[in-house]
């Protein structure tokens, strides 16, 4: 007997009560009462976003232009943001941040793309090739870290890698202690940890192919390489242009590879990540306003790369 | 997942299975089989043979490939020295209770979004959404800030499980995949349990919830995850030995402890990950492309 309204809500129950002359309020008052019902599921969830999301993003913008000393808060304007620029980490920082972003998107997003192409071939092992692939990704990485840190990157000829590059009478490298090797070795270990992610939603993307495109590519005479080129690719464009996206804004948040790995700043400022300096000043240079002015910084970037990645995605649809 | 065998991908399965082409597939499928474990399982093998050797062992070169002597002493060290019980316990507890809480509000709060929709649904759902795009490490800050001297209580949550918890709440993707599930549940059984006389709470519990188990599980592993994997957030708000969680405690320790100790304390804390990722991969690897935008 429920009626349902244009939204589908179930809205009207009649039948136990009369319902001519007070219909209009009644049925305002149910509305009020099917609102206060929502409202009161829905209050836990909000506090918590209110509380732990919505006021600290608010609160970090005021904060990045105060200043707290013996627990008075002033306005300062613009010196925080003054006093981080002229960190002399500063720019090392971001130079470092944008070297790692880069190097993370050659390794860490080719790479697990060609694997996702490669497992789906497969008619054999699939289970066990994808449960390998996302291992890592169920490891703390506090611990991954550590088995990279003393074992894989030892700089004497005991570490893993040197002892694999020594078999096969390759140069060995001094990893984390080479100004120069330190970013690389970063890459390695963090795409060794989260590619498995990548690599299943590829997956996932690639099984919804229809199968008739590669046909009729086949048909026409395409190659392998140009049948990914002209149906694989352009079938996952969607996907692959959002996990750029994603992968950019993750790997710009570098902080417990240099933590763990380099102890921080590593050999020379090698590793010092745009989020360890704002770690750095908040709870160790008890700068808490030039951290969160740091925050501001680094969220006004990523904005800017939010927005140029909708703008090329708009052009090409 | 299990119906792709017979669809048609890059190379077709016919000349897969004819002369040249087979013997290229077993040849290509053999050396993934092989590089694959050895990059994926190999850095684990090491990692706990590794543990296993003695201090002079592990810094010979060139390594070897199994313990000559192998020994249990760097675990026992690791699980005595870093206390390690202590710090597994603390981290059940703040994993469980995170599920618990994610749970509880988060589905109370897609139940709302999805199925009684108060007015100003979609702005809140919006606004929860739109946390999505702020990365963690901006919000990293005022969130500490927040959480030494809660907004009107001046209550700090410092040490406490709460500071875990609560954040853990506000997690938009959960909120999502469980909005878009709910979704897809009939209206007409929504309205068949309201003229039955249930109410909201009666519906979500006997009709909605049932339904739902698929995405509940693959919320509550994710749930349990994160917290087992979280680094920062609780090095920042369990400073206390006694409340730390297993990777923070590893971290604190790894300064004065022999690494060969670390590294067996980090194999000790990563054991239950991987059992619990082996008990439940097939709904962790369904459930990270549940949430997936079909390409």
């Amino acid at each position: 007997m429920a009626t349902i309204t244009a939204h589908g809500k179930p809205a009207e129950v009649s039948g136990s009560r009369p319902l001519p002359p007070a219909r209009r309020q009644s049925r305002r008052r149910r509305q009020l009462r099917n609102n206060l019902t929502g409202y009161a599921f829905l209050v836990g969830a909000v506090v918590c976003f209110a509380v732990f999301s919505w006021y600290p993003m608010v609160r970090g913008i005021i904060m990045s232009f105060q200043r707290t000393r013996r627990g008075e808060t002033t306005w300062v304007g613009w010196d925080n943001y003054e006093r981080i620029v002229n960190d002399p980490s500063f720019w090392t920082a971001w130079k470092n941040t944008f070297y790692f972003t880069a190097l993370a998107l050659i390794l860490g997003y080719a790479v697990p793309f060609f694997v996702a192409i490669l497992l789906n071939e497969f008619r054999h092992a699939k289970g066990y090739l994808r449960i390998l692939v996302y291992l890592p990704v169920m490891l703390p990485p506090a611990s991954a870290l550590f088995l990279f840190k003393y074992y894989a990157y030892d700089p004497s000829d005991a570490g893993l890698f040197n002892a694999i590059l020594k078999f096969f009478h390759l140069p060995t490298s001094e990893w984390m202690q080479s100004t120069t090797m330190t970013m690389p070795a970063m890459v390695i270990a963090s795409t060794w940890m989260n590619m498995g992610a990548a690599v299943l939603i590829y997956l996932a993307a690639l099984q919804n192919i229809p199968g008739e495109l590669y046909e009729a590519a086949e048909i026409d005479g395409a190659g392998i390489w140009r049948r990914i080129w002209n149906v694989t690719i352009p079938q996952t464009k969607l996907i692959l242009s959002l996990m750029a996206m994603l992968q950019i804004v993750a790997t710009m948040q570098l902080f417990i590879e240099p933590l763990i790995l380099a102890n921080g700043a590593g050999t020379q400022d090698s590793a010092t990540s745009v989020a360890y300096l704002i770690y750095q000043h908040g709870f160790f240079q008890n700068d808490l306003n030039g951290a969160a002015a740091l925050g501001v910084i680094m969220l006004g970037v990523l904005a800017g790369f939010s927005f140029v990645y909708v703008r090329l995605t708009a052009r090409q649809d | 997942m299990a119906a792709d065998s017979g669809t048609r991908t890059l190379i077709s399965s016919a000349q897969m299975r004819r002369g040249r082409g087979r013997y290229i597939y077993w040849t290509l499928l053999t050396v993934v089989v092989v590089v694959f474990t050895l990059v994926f399982l190999g850095p684990l093998y090491w990692m706990v043979t590794g543990a296993l050797k003695s201090g002079q062992e592990i810094a010979q070169t060139p390594p070897t490939l199994w313990p000559e002597d192998p020994r249990l002493t760097n675990y026992t060290d690791a699980w005595q020295q870093l206390d390690l019980a202590k710090l597994l316990f603390n981290t059940f507890y703040y994993a469980f209770g995170a599920l618990v809480f994610q749970l509880v509000l988060d589905t109370a709060a897609a139940y709302a979004l999805s199925k009684l929709r108060p007015a100003f649904g979609n702005v809140i759902l919006g606004l929860m959404l739109a946390t999505l795009m702020i990365p963690a490490m901006v919000l990293i800050i005022p969130q500490y800030v927040t959480v030494i001297d809660l907004p009107i209580l001046h209550v700090n949550l410092l040490d406490s499980p709460l500071a875990l918890w609560l954040p853990a709440v506000a997690n938009a993707f959960n909120i999502f995949l469980l909005k878009r599930f709910f979704d897809s549940i009939p209206e007409e059984i929504m309205s068949a349990a309201v003229m039955d006389g249930a109410t909201p709470l009666r519906t979500l519990w006997s009709i909605i919830l049932p339904m739902s188990r698929p995405i509940l599980g693959v919320v509550s592993i994710f749930a349990v995850t994160a917290v087992w994997k979280d680094f920062l957030w609780p090095k920042l708000v369990m400073p206390s030995p006694e409340t730390r969680t297993v990777s923070v405690g590893i971290y604190a320790f790894s300064g004065g402890t022999p690494m060969n100790v670390v590294v067996a304390a980090a194999v000790i804390a990563a054991i239950p990950t991987i059992v619990f990722f082996l008990i439940f991969q097939r709904s962790i690897m369904s459930g990270l492309t549940a949430g997936s935008l079909k390409g």
